[in-house]
């Protein structure tokens, strides 16, 4: 039945399935994971890296992208044969130019809600064309407005969007998201430095080989997008570490 | 084509052809000033057309939305349509974003909208007066596209004699009092020197909670108060 009406985007089943926008999410969830968390001063991205071949430049593989001063996105995609990171550029492109179109014709810079929802339009009008088939991106969009509110905004594939608290995307999303619905208070996330380590955490749940293959940025209020450097990264999960080791003690030492 | 008869040319508006370089100054005076408690915006009703006076009465204030008042001079056709036009993107845009854009934005909006057209004889001169998340905030815009903020702004044939007595009395501090009567002030000495001013003096203030229409008060009847009471 699904290969009648899986052809053409722009054709339902009768069933009422968009097969190929249930294609691209399922392309989405073959990308590396990614985590956001919005916090009380802070928001936070952190995906999973791949390791690269050894001839590669690492520095020219970037997940986590500046949209404008006060935006950045980061996106799941599968990234090995498909090319779905091409994809990805090109949303990225669009949507920088749409926020200095933005200030240019109105003075304000972007909130991030507009944003978020100008990629998800852009996405939606690919589900309706013909001719074209979806995005095949999820994004994780966090940004403050001006009044001082941390943002964090989903989009997939089909164009919708919605805010959250915290959420991830990719290979592992569900056991990321899982994690987070257990940890996610507000004393996890009062302190920048408790959120920061909460995503790291988040992603330590999935990601094989440790603080080498997380890449975080942050961007605190009123202040510009800081990506983190491997070492400081290793910094914040030794701590965590060192945290999981005393709470095992401190829990062996009260059985006995 | 040739001037009508009789006239002479060297009045301003009946010059004909206008001398290069001679820019018609709008016969209007409006002015508009932004202090603590809000923006004033004052304004002369007499509509003009060269040496006719169209009508007495005329509404020069035009309200954009709740928190937003523009003073026009010029073409009146030209302010209407254009400030429809505002009203129609502000709405928009607010149904949009969920927010009304700042009066930098509706100022930046009408500036681009009027530019595409320059050079096609638009002419708007205006002052939008609003108060937005930064405060009260006044920008003048005209029709070639220039956008300038500022505290104090007149606009007219007019305004040389409003600017006098505006920039005598005027500091940010004012009470609402002292507005209103600083901008009485202005419009009605214009109206007493300027030929293409009178009528009427319409006052208008925005504050925090919205424009409100404060007086509208007969330009003779109010001069004579202001000198009779000056020392």
């Amino acid at each position: 039945m699904a290969s009648r009406y899986d052809r053409a985007i722009t054709v339902f089943s009768p069933d009422g399935h968009l097969f190929q926008v249930e294609y691209a999410q399922e392309a989405v969830k073959k990308g590396s994971t990614a985590v956001g968390i919005r916090g009380a001063n802070i928001v936070i991205l952190g995906v999973e890296k791949k390791s690269v071949a050894k001839l590669q430049d690492e520095r020219t593989v970037r997940k986590i992208c500046a949209l404008d001063d006060h935006v950045c996105m980061a996106f799941a995609a599968l990234t090995i044969f498909t090319g779905l990171t091409a994809d990805a550029r090109v949303v990225i492109n669009r949507a920088r130019v749409e926020c200095q179109s933005h200030k240019l014709t109105v003075e304000d810079p972007v909130t991030v809600e507009y944003i978020t929802r100008f990629i998800a339009t852009l996405k939606q009008k690919y589900t309706q064309s013909n001719g074209r088939r979806p995005f095949g991106i999820s994004a994780l969009i966090v940004g403050f407005d001006d009044d001082g509110v941390p943002r964090l905004y989903q989009t997939d594939p089909s164009g919708t969007y919605h805010a959250w608290k915290a959420n991830a995307i990719g290979r592992s999303a569900k056991t990321v998201r899982e994690f987070l619905e257990k940890n996610y208070t507000e004393d996890a996330i009062a302190s920048d430095n408790e959120a920061i380590k909460l995503a790291i955490k988040a992603l330590l749940e999935v990601v094989q080989s440790g603080g080498k293959n997380i890449e975080i940025a942050v961007i605190r209020r009123n202040q510009a997008l800081k990506m983190f450097s491997a070492k400081e990264v290793e910094l914040y999960v030794t701590e965590i570490e060192k945290e999981k080791e005393e709470a095992e003690k401190k829990k062996s030492k009260k059985s006995v | 084509g040739d001037p009508p008869d009789g006239v002479s040319p060297c009045l301003p508006g009946w010059s004909w052809p206008p001398p290069p370089g001679f820019r018609l100054a709008h016969g209007t005076t409006t002015l508009a000033f932004r202090f603590r408690h809000g923006v004033i915006a004052a304004a002369d009703t007499r509509s003009s057309c060269g040496s006719y006076v169209a009508c007495l009465a005329s509404c020069k204030v035009i309200p954009v939305h709740q928190h937003l008042l523009g003073t026009t001079s010029g073409t009146s056709a030209d302010c209407a349509t254009w400030y429809r036009v505002l009203q129609r993107e502000l709405r928009l845009r607010e149904l949009r974003e969920g927010q009304l854009p700042s009066v930098a934005s509706a100022a930046k909006l009408l500036s681009a909208m009027m530019s595409r057209y320059r050079g096609l004889d638009l002419c708007v001169a205006t002052a939008l007066c609003g108060w937005d998340r930064s405060g009260p905030t006044l920008f003048y815009v005209y029709s070639d596209g220039t956008r300038l903020q500022g505290d104090i702004f007149s606009v007219g044939s007019g305004s040389p004699y409003a600017y006098g007595v505006l920039d005598r009395g005027y500091h940010y501090d004012m009470t609402n009092q002292e507005a209103y009567a600083l901008a009485r002030c202005a419009v009605a000495h214009a109206t007493h020197r300027d030929a293409y001013s009178g009528g009427s003096v319409d006052l208008f203030h925005v504050r925090e909670s919205g424009w409100e229409h404060v007086s509208r008060s007969d330009a003779c009847v109010l001069y004579v108060e202001l000198s009779s009471s000056a020392p």
